[in-house]
């Protein structure tokens, strides 16, 4: 059960599952994410799971705050069972034209762009969530030693397809837009792809992540598609 | 392709299709969207005989100027909205809340939203568009909904289908009234904040500031002062959220707003109040009351009764 639910605004319910950023306590997250987009119960128009909150949009005309509580209260979840984490290969080049911000990352990592993208490929990542624009996933975590702030100055224009670096995760913009990320290359996969009908977005929250390095050849090949 | 249609001489400033907006995608970055001011764009529909969930046409500051061509339509502009109607020689001035027939060449001239900020413009009949993801609503920064997710253009066809048999005139006595007093619960961060900004918060006036789009209203003001922490691990957002970020002046989040954010949350507008102070035009003045969330419920309701009951009178 939920402890810690309070009202955010009269249209949503703000499920609190703790302060910390880890997997356990976003897979829990995700699992309630999960059983709630299942059930759809009658009222509830929106679910957004986020590292360590849960925040549940309702329809005032049908329903109100203490009526959802106790419905989201009611649902049992099976905490042991594993959330079914889907692997997902995204190849990203790091031709210098892509890799924005390695120079940045050389100096503030002190470490040469062989070491960087070494450490930062052929590992898993996993999903937290997606969001801010559409489809954009937060992946983690990122090795110790590979961790930076945000840009002091954020680009006013990303390109579409950067992957970003900043704290402990990994993120990929799907649309030119602005941002602070600091930017290590540029994936040719259409991470959101608004034409799609049912589900637009390639990564959903609880997946798991491979980034494959390629160069500029295959990259200008993979994008054609 | 079909015979009616309008041609878009003047785009006008941020002219879209609207209509309830999209449900269940805010765990994937897309917001509801939808029409700004609701009870306006129900009223709209329900003038011209449509479902009240019909797309519409809203804009924003100064409208479109629509020249028509086809089968004899009606009409009708809600809001607090300028425009006349061209017909052959003659020039007729529009009134809101008013349902009017138009004719092959008559053109639509959709002036200005007088001191507000939001429009509404339907027919009795179908826009011909594409639904997306259970929405007609445009989004023009994530180019998601009809229109190919973009803005109405100069030059632009729109065709019409489907003209409905209510003909008849419609008409409803309403005066789009303002309101300057914005009510809200506490947000879940409301402990960020000092006493003193906590009372400032309720005791000055705010202003609406330019930069303010269908995505979000800037507010100029009283700095907020933070005492905890100026950033929150980011988590979701919804329409009506007020956050602070480190430069002390308030965003609320309006309908278009990025599903996620990592400013501390100081307070939430109430959905009562939400239609009012999307009206709001830049340089308006504010001031914010904090209320109990069973009282924010309890307006909510009469509201919709409200709205309700102005739409039963339009028959």
């Amino acid at each position: 059960m939920i402890k810690n639910i309070s009202n955010l605004g009269d249209t949503a319910l703000y499920c609190d599952f703790g302060n910390q950023i880890n997997k356990e306590i976003n897979s829990s997250v995700i699992r309630y994410y999960k059983s709630l987009k299942e059930l759809k119960i009658d009222g509830i128009n929106n679910l957004t799971p986020s590292y360590n909150k849960l925040i549940i949009s309702y329809d005032l005309k049908k329903t109100n705050f203490l009526k959802i509580k106790k419905k989201v209260e009611e649902i049992t979840i099976n905490q042991e069972e594993n959330l079914s984490k889907k692997k997902i290969k995204i190849p990203v080049c790091c031709d210098e034209n892509f890799s924005l911000d390695i120079n940045r990352l050389e100096k503030k990592l002190k470490l040469n762009k062989e070491e960087i993208l070494d450490n930062f490929f052929n590992k898993e990542y996993f999903c937290y969530m997606t969001g801010f624009i559409a489809g954009m996933p937060f992946l983690g975590d990122l090795d110790k030693n590979m961790r930076v702030k945000r840009l002091e100055t954020p680009r006013v224009k990303v390109p579409k397809g950067s992957v970003g670096l900043t704290e402990q995760f990994a993120n990929i913009y799907t649309f030119e837009s602005p941002g602070g990320w600091n930017i290590i290359g540029n994936t040719p996969l259409k991470i959101f792809d608004n034409t799609k009908e049912q589900e637009p977005n390639l990564i959903n929250p609880g997946d798991i992540i491979i980034f494959n390095r390629i160069n500029l050849d295959q990259y200008n090949e993979q994008k054609l598609f | 392709m079909s015979k009616n249609y309008f041609k878009v001489i003047r785009s006008g400033i941020n002219t879209t299709f609207q209509d309830e907006g999209r449900n269940n995608l805010y765990h994937i970055g897309i917001p509801f969207s939808g029409a700004m001011d609701n009870r306006n764009f129900y009223i709209s529909n329900k003038l011209v005989g449509n479902n009240l969930n019909m797309p519409v046409m809203e804009f924003a500051y100064q409208g479109p100027l629509l020249k028509y061509y086809g089968d004899k339509i009606n009409f009708a502009i809600t809001g607090d909205v300028k425009f006349v109607i061209k017909k052959n020689e003659s020039i007729i001035e529009g009134n809101c809340y008013e349902s009017y027939s138009i004719e092959d060449g008559d053109e639509i001239d959709i002036m200005s939203t007088n001191r507000s900020v939001y429009g509404y413009f339907s027919i009795n009949a179908k826009f011909d568009l594409k639904l997306q993801w259970g929405s007609y609503s445009i989004n023009t920064k994530a180019n998601i909904g009809s229109n190919n997710g973009r803005k109405i253009n100069n030059d632009q066809e729109i065709h019409i289908i489907e003209i409905n048999s209510h003909k008849t005139k419609k008409k409803l006595n309403y005066i789009n009234t303002k309101i300057d007093k914005i009510r809200v619960i506490e947000g879940t961060n409301f402990n960020y904040f000092s006493e003193t900004t906590k009372k400032n918060l309720f005791e000055n006036e705010f202003i609406v500031s330019k930069l303010s789009d269908r995505m979000g209203m800037r507010l100029e003001g009283p700095k907020i002062e933070n005492i905890v922490d100026t950033n929150i691990t980011s988590e979701g957002l919804i329409k009506g959220v007020i956050q602070v970020p480190a430069d002390g002046n308030p965003i609320i989040m309006l309908s278009d707003h990025g599903t996620i954010g990592g400013y501390p949350k100081i307070a939430v507008v109430i959905s009562a109040d939400y239609d009012k102070l999307v009206q709001l035009s830049p340089g308006s003045k504010m001031k914010f009351q904090k209320i109990e969330l069973t009282d924010a419920e309890n307006l909510f309701k009469l509201y919709e009764m409200e709205t309700q009951n102005l739409i039963s009178q339009i028959l």
